[in-house]
């Protein structure tokens, strides 16, 4: 079972909460200018270094056992396509509650993340095995809606039994330096998920540097973010170890500023085990063993779960598995 | 003036590429009467594991190819080899203590051999699949398909014309194949795998690992992606008992094409010899298909 910590406020209260923040009396885009451009840059040579050198760490046998359990129970199994029907989200949901048929000792993944209108499925599906249902909201993955539209959206989702809701922030807005606009609809969404877990996906293929994407972690937080999440999975670049670097920075920093901790999750383009445990390592190295927990990490994906089953049918067997011993999404 | 020796150290072809070994190892390759011939990457299980993985990826598209654009593909490749024939003698005669004359006609023979099975690519569902008689309104047919992923002990001392005459058949009916070469004599396989990446057949629909069979043989055999082994090459391979090979490819009942036996030991065949069908239909699967009949 996943306990997921939210807090709900009012617009008003997380106003009130980035104006002590900041340090100013009133929340004016150029406060929030002020102060997210007055963030120390990212060495971007050396955050790469960084991150491809945390990559090189050797992990084997009963640590990597550890591993393979860890990131299995860490993953949001995801299904975002046009061509999601009812029966493919229910077979994702099955895949969920029994990963290995072949080993009932497999952890499950933390929750299912799927379109808004298959929540009540998911729902259904899973019952009351603890597995959380995130829904993707606010015109994913696009994010280009109006406000009312994004807000019917996130409380559709939240009615329909959703325990997370992944909401995308307006690139546009960002990049045009209209900082104000990408805080009040962050705000306004987590409003409207009363006690929903709000992950913000900053789509950091978008932004452009690692400055924006220290930037947009900071607002996202700052707007009440329960999570920061790197990727619709849409855009290429998706995560990468870079960007999860600077984003779990940002959230031990923001710990060590305000006392609350906040969550990350990268998604998109993590299909093998070596690729995850890499994250793993990186987790720990940068924002501290809190984080390795499903509360606090997860990873958003689809293909990596098989490939995390066969390394474990390997260390269980002794032999190379193949496709044949899971089951095809 | 004499020039200096450029000294080689070869890679392992897998999916089309020549990278070096995972391990990071290589061993020296010496002649028949024991002189530095080259350096070949010592393959691991790790290797091995990815070959596997590439012959996967293969897959789909070399047995979905027709069984006549696989023959264009195999005679492409009798061409080439015919190509670098003077280089297969040397090596041949290098590693089998052969003079060169004996060296060329086993390089013609391996030459002949390609040709021939490349022959047989769009003729074996004639030969080896069927119209049933049933006692219905129905079609019956049988029809070969290949059977998947097949690894391959390559025999260890004919180097060359051993080794496509076990390559040769089980990629001539759709399969892909992971080959692990003769350990003492690894230089043939390695200029064959130069000639498959010349030709035309895509990669990863054979890789050759140039190994310790007894260090990596258990781990092909063991491997629960790969549907068929040939066990040709464990005769004469030091340290490798065949019999717990068959026993671990029982773990997800893979085809077993036994060695050759001799009093009960493992022996090499004669590769002159005519090698008929047994080895392409060792590595195909019957599938039978009952269409209703109109009238």
């Amino acid at each position: 079972m996943v306990t997921v910590s939210t807090t709900t406020h009012t617009a008003q209260d997380l106003t009130a909460q980035a104006r002590d923040v900041l340090g100013v009396s009133r929340l004016t885009n150029h406060a929030l200018t002020s102060w997210l451009h007055g963030l120390p840059g990212v060495d971007q040579v050396g955050c790469e270094a960084r991150a491809a050198s945390l990559g090189t760490r050797s992990v084997k046998t009963t640590s990597k056992a550890w591993a393979i359990d860890t990131a299995i129970g860490m993953i949001d199994l995801t299904t975002l396509e046009g061509s999601d029907t009812v029966g493919k989200v229910r077979s994702l949901c099955a895949k969920a509650l029994v990963p290995d048929p072949l080993d009932p000792t497999t952890p499950r993944p933390a929750a299912i993340c799927v379109y808004g209108d298959m929540v009540a499925t998911a729902k259904a599906a899973l019952g009351d095995s603890g597995i959380h249902v995130a829904a993707v909201a606010t015109a994913f993955p696009s994010g280009r809606a109006s406000m009312p539209v994004k807000l019917a959206d996130t409380r559709d989702a939240v009615e329909a039994g959703a325990d997370e809701i992944d909401m995308v922030i307006d690139r546009g807005a960002f990049l045009a330096g209209d900082y104000l606009t990408v805080f009040n609809q962050i705000a306004e969404v987590k409003q409207a998920c009363g006690t929903a877990h709000l992950k913000v996906i900053m789509e950091t293929g978008e932004l452009v540097t690692y400055d924006n994407v220290r930037r947009a972690s900071y607002l996202s937080m700052l707007a009440g973010g329960d999570f920061i999440k790197t990727s619709t999975g849409k855009v290429q670049p998706a995560a990468t170890l870079p960007v999860t670097l600077i984003m779990l920075e940002a959230v031990r920093d923001w710990r060590d500023l305000t006392g609350s901790q906040v969550g990350v999750k990268p998604a998109g383009g993590i299909k093998t085990t070596k690729d995850a445990i890499k994250y793993l390592v990186m987790v720990s190295e940068i924002a501290g063993d809190d984080w390795l927990t499903p509360e606090w990490f997860r990873f958003g994906a689809s293909s990596l779960l098989n490939d995390l089953i066969l390394q474990r049918q390997k260390l269980a067997t002794g032999a190379y598995s193949g496709a044949d011993y899971v089951t095809i999404d | 003036m004499s020039r200096l020796d450029v000294r080689k150290t070869y890679k392992l072809y897998i999916g089309g590429k020549f990278p070096r070994s995972e391990s990071g190892r290589s061993y020296e390759v010496v002649s028949a009467t024991g002189e530095f011939l080259a350096n070949a990457a010592m393959g691991s299980r790790k290797d091995v594991r990815d070959a596997v993985v590439a012959a996967r990826a293969a897959l789909p598209g070399w047995s979905g190819a027709t069984a006549y654009n696989r023959g264009q593909v195999l005679y492409r490749v009798a061409e080439v080899l015919e190509g670098r024939r003077a280089q297969f003698v040397d090596e041949v005669a290098a590693s089998e203590g052969l003079t060169a004359r004996a060296a060329g006609a086993v390089v013609d023979a391996a030459i002949d051999r390609v040709v021939w099975y490349s022959g047989w690519t769009d003729k074996i569902a004639q030969v080896l699949g069927n119209l049933n008689p049933v006692a219905g309104p129905f079609f019956n047919v049988s029809a070969p398909e290949p059977t998947g992923v097949v690894g391959v002990l390559a025999p260890q001392a004919s180097s060359l014309l051993g080794l496509v005459s076990v390559v040769a058949p089980v990629i001539a009916s759709g399969n892909t194949a992971v080959v692990v070469s003769s350990a003492a004599r690894p230089l043939p396989a390695v200029t064959f795998s130069e000639v498959l990446a010349t030709s035309d057949v895509p990669g990863g629909v054979v890789n050759i690992v140039t190994a310790q069979t007894a260090e990596v043989a258990t781990w092909l055999a063991a491997h629960r992606d790969v549907n068929a082994i040939d066990l040709t090459g464990v005769a004469g391979a030091e340290g490798v008992d065949w019999a717990a090979l068959e026993a671990e490819a029982a773990g997800n009942l893979k085809r077993v094409y036994r060695p050759a036996l001799a009093d009960g030991a493992p022996v090499e065949p004669d590769w002159n010899a005519d090698p008929g069908l047994g080895r392409i239909r060792a590595f195909v699967e019957t599938k039978t298909v009952w269409h209703p009949k109109g009238l």
